[in-house]
């Protein structure tokens, strides 16, 4: 990477050896010296800074939206005739959900009669980082779909819990969840082959694979044991877990 | 040669990033599995690479030179932060895709040294053209890369382009029962497919110079007759 560049250099170059030491004296440099980072540090923290409050309004905006394609994916508008975003109640902070944070579960109905239960959970055990989903749970316990809103996995690898990223577009691997009860997953079932499951995970990519569908399936039995108490309470308000 | 021709000489193949200084193999290993996502990274890199260049090259009288390092990688970094929020907002969907590439930019030292090597001693014009020319011999370099792990792993090319221009589809190089060759997937395949390249470029440069010497040899047989 050394370039036969006989250019002016920078500013500032140490004196070659042999000359005498430059002044002023060190205490005066090193000042000078972390001034200039300073102000270097300012300006380009300040460039930032403007960015972020540029764009973050058309960052809420996309999330926003991004939120409400996910829910038409796990539950077609068609099944329901309610204001699902105003029918929520909150999901408190759920270590089996994996949730960190109250998180609000939408109420989907059709002439007044519960639908469906939509909601958010995570898996912390994927392979890189947090895997955010999104699923919808239908009256009756058993899952409409699943999909995937956030995961950082291996692009190529991995990323096939996204069915954006699936090679399989007719049949994405998420897909194979959909409509199995809570039951399924009660009697130990809800694990990928390799674990002595029922779900499929390609070579290769199997942890991906197995928190995406453990987190599921925990999160699925979670709700579904509490779907009557979520349809009947108050929409705005917080589901209170009592105490084992 | 002049001295922009021979920047360009020096980006697309004399110096080239990866096939001849061996720079920024932990992003393009990382990216190279699909020709679509290795040709996206590295327009964003290019598009560093370029404004990076420019900026140090246009500061370059200010930046004391015991700490142009931490003031490089500041320069670095602060960009590939806007162009990251940048993306995020006005380009959604292509972030969508690139989003977790971007950042690696930071950490691909070819950026680093091109900024060191080249900007900090050259003009803004020639910094910042540099600069594209390198990013452009990174991206040919990962694009061929990526369309050969793909095309061996997979059976085809482009995968994944619908989510960069809508409405295009992949190619389908081999038949659709083709059971994958997974190892040109994973990271050791990446290895593979560069220490390929990388000695076919040598296999290049060595058959040139021998005929260079061999011309010479002519020449100087056909002087002295």
């Amino acid at each position: 990477m050394s370039d036969p560049q006989d250019s002016p250099p920078l500013a500032d170059t140490p004196p070659a050896p042999g000359e005498a030491p430059r002044e002023p004296g060190a205490v005066k440099v090193s000042l000078r010296t972390a001034t200039v980072l300073l102000l270097f540090t300012i300006v380009f923290t300040a460039l930032m800074a403007y960015t972020h409050d540029a764009t973050k309004p058309i960052l809420d905006a996309s999330a926003q939206a991004q939120k409400l394609k996910l829910i038409g994916e796990v539950l077609p508008p068609g099944l329901y005739d309610n204001d699902l975003l105003a029918d929520t109640v909150m999901l408190p902070a759920t270590p089996a959900l994996g949730l960190e944070e109250p998180s609000p579960a939408y109420r989907a109905r059709k002439g007044g009669e519960p639908v469906a239960l939509v909601f958010e959970a995570g898996a912390n055990d994927g392979y890189s980082g947090r895997i955010g989903l999104v699923l919808a749970v239908l009256a009756d316990g058993r899952l409409r779909a699943v999909r995937v809103s956030q995961h950082k996995e291996t692009p190529g690898l991995g990323d096939y819990i996204d069915p954006k990223k699936d090679k399989n577009k007719a049949q994405p691997w998420i897909d194979q969840f959909n409509g199995y009860g809570y039951d399924l997953a009660l009697g130990g079932h809800w694990k990928v082959k390799k674990d002595g499951g029922r779900f499929d995970a390609r070579a290769g990519a199997t942890i991906s694979a197995r928190a995406v569908t453990n987190a599921s399936g925990k999160a699925l039995v979670w709700v579904a044991e509490r779907r009557t108490a979520l349809f009947d309470l108050p929409a705005g308000a917080t589901l209170q877990e009592k105490a084992p | 040669m002049n001295a922009y021709r021979e920047i360009t000489h020096n980006g697309l193949w004399k110096q080239n990033a990866v096939l001849g200084q061996m720079l920024g193999l932990c992003s393009l290993l990382a990216i190279s599995n699909t020709a679509v996502n290795a040709i996206s990274l590295g327009l964003a890199t290019i598009l560093v690479m370029g404004m990076a260049s420019l900026i140090v090259s246009t500061l370059r009288g200010l930046i004391p030179y015991e700490i142009r390092i931490p003031v490089f990688i500041l320069i670095i970094a602060a960009l590939v932060t806007v162009v990251d929020m940048t993306m995020n907002a006005w380009l959604h969907e292509l972030y969508l895709v690139l989003g977790i590439f971007i950042p690696l930019i930071v950490v691909n030292c070819i950026v680093l040294a091109r900024v060191e090597a080249f900007a900090a001693k050259n003009p803004p014009g020639a910094a910042a053209f540099d600069g594209v020319m390198m990013g452009i011999g990174f991206v040919w370099v990962i694009g061929l890369l990526g369309a050969i792990r793909e095309f061996v792993g997979q059976g085809t090319l482009f995968s994944g382009i619908d989510m960069v221009i809508p409405g295009l589809s992949a190619i389908q190089v081999l038949p659709e029962d083709y059971p994958g060759f997974l190892i040109a997937i994973l990271p050791p395949g990446a290895f593979f497919v560069l220490g390929l390249m990388i000695a076919g470029r040598n296999w290049l440069d060595a058959r040139a110079n021998e005929r260079a010497r061999q011309r010479l040899l002519l020449a100087g047989q056909s002087s002295r007759a």
